[in-house]
């Protein structure tokens, strides 16, 4: 038997958020921490969570399993459950809707401040735009976000300013335009980030690297970003 | 229930993946009011998942490519019931499409000149047949749905398209003339039930892999468009058609993609030997899926299959070694890490076929004109309504789609819709608004659920019909079981018209959507189960022991389901492609 | 863009490079002032006075006196703007720092300086 703790709030019914305990039968085997949830909403019909795709690439069900943020689907209990025990709260930092399901606004709206899109207003060739696989190669580790906002939710920075400082994730997609070879529009990006603090509000505290569960590396973008803002204003 | 709140738009999308955010874009550009209404926020949508690829003749891995050669693949990979006209226009437009993505920031991979890097995928081939295996496959690395939908919700970003994201549709608003002119959706976060009146009604909501226990689909997968369009009374084309993948991860149902045989990938029995040889001596592992995932369930079937219980085959990578792996394939090292706790570096994955993808679907014509059949069989588009990618059935797959075409459906037709509606627009439409009782009959389904007041629950109901159509309208399918599968639905779906939804909060709740999606996944079943039951062949996808044979004097036509009667009609396949001779019929080979 | 007037250098980036530099100046002078006292171990105001009395140990303190403002102040306006939301109490805790520092800084190159 598993023991779970799990965050729970409906504002129709409850004042206040209060954590509630399940016992899951996991018959012992190392299951994702979805296919808990599942077990657990079978037992409480009114459990709200969101997930879509479970195999770790629509970003849905982060959330925090035992104090760290990660993807439920990809997530099996070997990895997270401490002496028997799974902690399960809402991503950290933004405002709770319902039960494990936050509102995602705020980090929507930093991403779409970015201008998350190619700009190139040289007219198209007939065919593809022409990219070597080097120029190609510097957008691995970029384009693969998922915006599931583990990153942002764990950052501090963004925590105490959500609605200025870009967070990791609208930064990472930030440079993955200012590094495409084909994006023409370098100058006015980074124009939008000089201030102090959509970009540098960064404490290079490294929770989004550590929290990442494709793996990105947040922090070096935001480094890159630095080197050329530095490069360009000096 | 004039109280509703009513929101009017141009055109309503209805699904926020490829197909519905291309034709938004389109829309978009346009200046329509246009809006997208989506259950999951849109770069959640099961097109994310999509990994090998998006196959088009852009002619870059080989120069000489053309787009015939394309075509012809398509129309034999989907064993000849899949329209000529369309497979044209599809294979035609495609490059136009794909060169579109990538002005729109899609990061594909790259040859060392520069251009879009193809891989070989199963099915394709050079000079109609004649030339030996193609490469025809675009890819960004193996996440190629995922680099598109996030290119296509950025875009459409940039065009300012109107998003409701986190909306459920529930079902569609016909006015007094049958005409489609709304749907009824609910705000999921607060529960607040709106209707939605628009002169384009597009049905983008993708498949239903979820009517089945063991699918490489999104959870999000059950059909909603389909029901919706089902209980309006629209009919359904070639429901029978469900392809299964060959490469599920075994247990996991994750999707482990064709690209891994393009890249040189695959299969082996448990004796270690490549028994694609012996099914497809030419095009071995990429034979079309039908006949891989056939191949793979002959070879368990007679005790060659790997692991304890001897009841999947496996997918050896090992020996492309690691950098292709990291370069190529990324993606998949990390799915079988997670899901089979396999590292393909070093060991084979085992895989089995899985549902994957629904051939079939709501009959539309190129632009997305969605279509139903008259009293003398002739067919008769259906006003407001419009349908594309896979909720479509265009029908570009026939029985059974080509590995990398589902993308390459999405945008051509999700495009095509867009462009057709904007003149439409242009042109000026009017329809007689909907009446009071005309809404009243949309609500009827969620009124149902939100007045019910015990009886069995959604999951358990669920459950059964997925172990319904697992056991009965598999990958090999024989009359009596699928009449017992046919009863047992039926009796299902009484089941479900008294079954209880327990919470009946507003807020997010999760529950009412599962039941309204229950719904939905009991319309495609039936429609299924009733197709194949009547679809006295074997053809593409759909395979029977009882009827081993295709039969092209009988069934060279698409099925068409008619849910009032539940009655399984014919529509005629189109042999008439407008500017390359007719693919006649050959019996189809490997 | 998010607009800013209380924060030292009004961009972001002058604001970061300005920070690494007084910190580097900092490190330096404290590196400096650590070896001194190493290498005089029986150190007597004489001497010491002796230091601050050449031209070029006054210029090097005031250089680290003006990178310290600029480093507190940068520093310090970034905490205010982190923890203190209600404007009334964050452009008071701005304005009362300002003016400490303000006055650190004058005082510091009296004592240099001065008679």
């Amino acid at each position: 038997m598993l023991q779970v703790s799990i965050y729970r709030y409906n504002p129709e019914t409850d004042s206040a958020p209060y954590m509630q305990e399940f016992q899951v039968d996991t018959q012992g085997r190392d299951i994702m921490v979805l296919d808990v949830l599942h077990m657990m909403k079978e037992q409480d019909n009114g459990l709200a969570y969101r997930r879509s795709c479970r195999e770790g690439v629509c970003g849905s069900d982060g959330m925090n399993m035992n104090g760290k943020n990660g993807l439920a689907c990809i997530t099996p209990l070997s990895e997270v459950v401490k002496n028997g025990k799974l902690v399960l709260r809402p991503l950290p930092g933004l405002p709770v809707i319902r039960d494990l399901v936050v509102d995602m606004g705020l980090f929507y709206k930093q991403y779409e401040r970015i201008q998350p899109y190619l700009q190139n207003d040289t007219p198209a060739p007939a065919i593809e735009r022409l990219q070597s696989p080097e120029d190609r190669d510097k957008l691995d580790g970029l384009y693969e976000c998922i915006l599931c906002a583990c990153c942002s939710t764990s950052c501090p920075s963004f925590w105490w300013n959500p609605d200025k400082f870009v967070g990791p994730a609208g930064l990472l997609q930030s440079y993955r335009f200012l590094a495409d070879s084909r994006d023409e529009a370098t100058r006015e990006r980074l124009a939008e980030l000089e201030d102090p603090f959509s970009v540098f509000r960064c404490r290079g505290i490294m929770n989004c690297v550590a929290v990442c569960p494709k793996g990105l590396n947040p922090t070096r973008a935001i480094g890159k970003i630095r080197e050329m803002l530095l490069a360009n204003a000096t | 229930m004039s109280n509703l709140r009513s929101l009017s738009f141009d055109a309503i999308i209805i699904g926020g993946g490829g197909a519905g955010l291309r034709a938004a874009l389109e829309l978009a550009k346009s200046g329509k009011k246009t809006a997208v209404l989506s259950k999951v926020f849109p770069t959640r949508s099961h097109t994310v998942s999509a990994q090998g690829g998006i196959t088009c003749a852009i002619a870059s891995a080989d120069p000489n490519d053309d787009w015939r050669w394309h075509m012809y693949d398509t129309v034999k990979g989907g064993d000849y019931i899949a329209d000529q006209d369309a497979a044209e226009y599809m294979c035609s437009e495609g490059p136009k499409a794909v060169f579109e993505l990538e002005h729109m920031g899609l990061p594909f991979s790259r040859f060392d000149n520069g251009r879009i890097y193809q891989r070989p995928f199963g099915g394709q081939s050079k000079d109609f047949g004649a030339g030996g295996q193609a490469a025809r496959t675009c890819a960004a690395a193996d996440r190629t749905g995922h680099a598109l939908l996030h290119t296509l919700y950025q875009n459409n970003l940039k065009n300012n398209t109107t998003f409701l994201n986190e909306w459920y549709a529930v079902d569609l608003v016909k006015n007094a003339n049958g005409d489609v002119v709304g749907c009824i959706a609910m705000d999921i976060e607060t529960g607040e039930v709106v209707h939605v009146k628009s002169k384009a009604t597009v049905l983008a909501t993708g498949g239903a892999g979820r009517i089945y226990a063991s699918t490489t689909n999104a959870l999000i997968n059950t059909g909603d468009g389909i029901g919706m369009a089902l209980r309006a009374g629209f009919p359904m084309q070639d429901m029978e058609m469900w392809q299964f993948h060959p490469t599920g991860i075994y247990g996991a149902g994750t999707l482990v993609t064709e690209g891994c045989r393009g890249e040189g990938g695959y299969l082996i029995n448990k004796d270690g030997e490549r028994f694609m040889e012996r099914y497809a001596p030419n095009a071995k592992d990429l034979a079309g899926r039908d006949v891989v995932a056939r191949s793979m369930v002959m070879e368990i079937l007679e005790g060659r299959g790997c692991g304890e219980n001897g009841d999947h085959v496996f997918l050896k990578l090992d020996h492309l070694g690691e950098e292709v792996l990291g370069k190529r394939l990324p993606g998949i090292v990390e799915l079988s890490k997670t899901f089979a706790h396999v590292d393909p570096a070093k060991e084979p994955i085992p895989v089995v076929p899985t549902c994957h993808y629904m051939m079939g679907g709501i009959p539309t014509n190129v632009h997305g004109q969605a279509i139903m059949q008259d009293a003398d069989g002739n067919d008769q588009i259906i006003n407001g309504l419009f349908a594309c990618g896979e909720a479509a059935c265009v029908s570009v797959h026939g029985a059974n789609r080509l590995g990398g075409n589902s993308l390459l459906d999405l945008v051509v037709f999700g495009r095509a819709a867009g462009m057709f509606i904007e003149g439409a627009l242009n042109e000026g439409i009017e329809y007689l608004d909907a009446s009071e009782s005309d809404v009243e009959s949309a609500m009827k389904r969620m009124t149902r659920w939100n007045e019910s007041e015990g009886g069995e629950t959604v999951p358990e109901l669920k459950r059964e019909l997925q172990g319904i159509m697992q056991n009965s309208f598999g990958v090999f399918r024989e009359e009596e079981n699928m009449q017992k599968g046919v009863k047992q639905l039926a009796e299902l779906r009484e089941r479900i018209a008294k079954a209880h939804l327990p919470d009946k909060s507003n807020a997010f709740n999760t529950a009412r959507v599962e039941a309204l999606e229950l719904d939905n996944l009991m319309e495609v079943a039936e429609a299924t189960a009733i197709a194949a039951l009547e679809r006295k062949e074997s053809r593409g996808a759909h395979s029977r022991y009882d009827y081993p044979d295709r039969d092209d004097v009988n069934w060279l036509k698409h099925s068409l389901y008619f849910p009032a009667e539940k009655k399984l009609g014919k529509r005629d396949v189109n042999f008439a492609p407008k500017t390359v001779d007719t693919f006649e019929p050959k019996v189809r080979t490997y | 863009m998010v607009t800013n007037i209380t924060n030292l250098g009004r961009s972001g980036l002058s604001d970061w490079l300005i920070q690494r530099v007084s910190a580097v100046i900092l490190a330096v002078y404290t590196l400096f002032i650590v070896l001194y006292l190493l290498f005089n171990p029986g150190l007597d105001y004489a001497t010491w006075s002796g230091l601050f009395a050449q031209t070029w140990m006054r210029i090097f303190s005031l250089l680290a006196f003006v990178s310290l403002a600029a480093h507190a102040w940068v520093g310090l306006w970034t905490v205010t703007t982190d923890y203190l939301k209600p404007t009334g109490i964050r452009v008071g805790a701005q304005t009362v720092i300002i003016l400490a520092i303000f006055v650190f800084l004058v005082w510091g190159i009296q004592i240099l300086w001065g008679a």
